[in-house]
């Protein structure tokens, strides 16, 4: 059955190997926010042999791109961004230590394939809930590519930020368990 | 001849993407409590009381509802007795789109097909927007407005098939499109099935049918019926709320046919996510 969990980052091989497909995890602590753009960008610093803006050994990068703050407010609304168009560079960063992601949708076998190798989890957040997700979010400072707007990367302090295991570093995979109970064919 | 003054347009047109940004419509606030009601599935049901909760804090701290506050589209019917007073009417529509996603604090989302360069410091903030526009009688400006999310667009698909295709062969294009896209568009969905026309007149048509109103009922009874057919197999395919699995993965299918070529039958599917953010005002 799945299991509840309270998880604070950075993520160690011993917590990613406890976490099954269907389990809700609550995080908090430092994550890090990427899109299409600054994922290709982190793919070629690594090609060029360069250092990447923030530590990414057990690091949780969650794919957003949030609406800016409101005067006062740390962040928008920001829920996730759907994660295929993060595919061709995951595994890249899996394999120098990112232990979770966060977004909505299906990855596909490169992924959960490096999941398994390297020890990481694919989280879901829920699409469309920018409002109540963004509440959850205590500070958010743009870390690099500002000029990249929306899909510059930040640092952000979350607190209990509800995720659920989409894949697990065992191959499994929620989306394909959930609909084949409910299927009819 | 009346007329209406440019400004009037461009307040009109911020203040209902700000109002649209924060507050889910009634229609589509109820198809989601209808949802919540019917779904089997607790894992779905846990997600559709996430989404509910998450559209009472958005209407209440008037926060987005979701950061992809979408691209503006517009269907916009002209009277022929009425003109614009001060300048064009696309320029107005443009103009209250850049005050309305700066003043309301919504993301810019319009970039350069390939350098992805943001347009909000050259064209304008999240412009342009899409607009398509309509002359018909009378003396009134009709504007139905929607913020379109590129998630589900990403999964619509069109497609000209050959007439022998029929209705089973729309049938099982819809059911593929959105058995393909499983959790990614954002289920629970409103599908547009835009049929027949030629093959732009298709895909206009299956966006104008996200438009409609969920819940209302097509006034071609042999499209309602069709509608009925598809959204009950798309419900069959166990997807559910975000792709957890469930029983609710449509709230409705809107088909728009139009009479098309003797050669052809062209389908277009245009899906549109859980956050309908659409409305409608007449000036």
């Amino acid at each position: 059955m799945s299991q509840t969990y309270h998880l604070t980052t950075p993520l160690s091989d011993e917590t990613v190997a406890q976490l099954k497909s269907g389990d809700i995890v609550y995080l908090s602590g430092t994550i890090y926010t990427a899109r299409d753009a600054a994922h290709k960008r982190l793919v070629d610093l690594l090609d060029a042999g360069k250092e990447l803006p923030f530590d990414i050994k057990g690091a949780v990068i969650y794919f957003v791109g949030p609406t800016p703050p409101k005067p006062g407010d740390p962040i928008g609304s920001a829920g996730p961004t759907t994660s295929y168009r993060m595919d061709s560079y995951s595994p890249r960063l899996i394999a120098e230590g990112l232990k979770g992601m966060i977004g909505k949708g299906k990855r596909n076998k490169d992924v959960t394939d490096a999941c398994q190798e390297y020890k990481a989890v694919y989280f879901g957040a829920t699409g469309g809930a920018g409002a109540l997700l963004g509440k959850q979010i205590k500070s958010a400072e743009v870390i690099a590519y500002e000029e990249l707007g929306p899909e510059a990367i930040r640092k952000l302090e979350v607190v209990d930020f509800p995720v659920t295991v989409i894949n697990d570093a065992y191959g499994q995979d929620l989306y394909q368990i959930g609909r084949a109970q409910y299927e009819v064919k | 001849m009346r007329e209406i003054a440019y400004e009037e347009i461009v307040k009109a047109v911020r203040d209902i993407i700000v109002y649209s940004a924060c507050n889910l419509p009634a229609d589509a606030l109820k198809a989601m409590q209808d949802a919540y009601e019917n779904e089997k599935s607790p894992v779905s049901r846990e997600v559709l009381k996430q989404l509910l909760d998450n559209a009472q804090i958005a209407s209440s701290e008037s926060r987005p509802l979701c950061q992809d506050t979408g691209l503006a589209v517009f269907f916009v019917k002209v009277g022929a007795d009425v003109r614009v007073i001060g300048g064009l009417l696309k320029d107005a529509i443009n103009e209250g789109t850049e005050k309305g996603y700066k003043e309301g604090y919504l993301r810019a989302s319009t970039c350069h097909p390939f350098s992805r360069a943001n347009l909000k410091d050259t064209v304008g903030y999240n412009l342009p927007a899409i607009i398509h526009f309509d002359i018909v009688e009378g003396d009134k400006i009709d504007i139905e407005y929607a913020a379109k999310g590129g998630g589900s667009e990403n999964v619509s698909r069109a497609r000209v098939f050959a007439p022998a295709a029929g209705k089973e062969g729309v049938i099982q294009f819809v059911k593929e499109c959105i058995s393909d896209a499983g959790p990614n568009p954002c289920p629970p969905l409103t599908v547009g099935v835009g049929i027949g026309g030629t093959f732009e007149r298709a895909a206009i048509s299956s966006k104008h049918a996200l438009f409609r109103t969920i819940g209302s009922v097509n006034e071609d009874p042999e499209m309602a019926e069709l509608e009925e057919t598809i959204k009950t197999e798309l419900n069959k395919l166990g997807i559910g709320t975000m792709g957890m699995g469930g029983t609710q993965t449509v709230l409705a299918v809107h088909i728009e046919a139009n009479p098309c070529h003797i050669a052809s039958l062209p389908v277009s599917v245009n899906v549109q996510c859980h956050s309908s953010r659409h409305t409608h005002i007449t000036l």
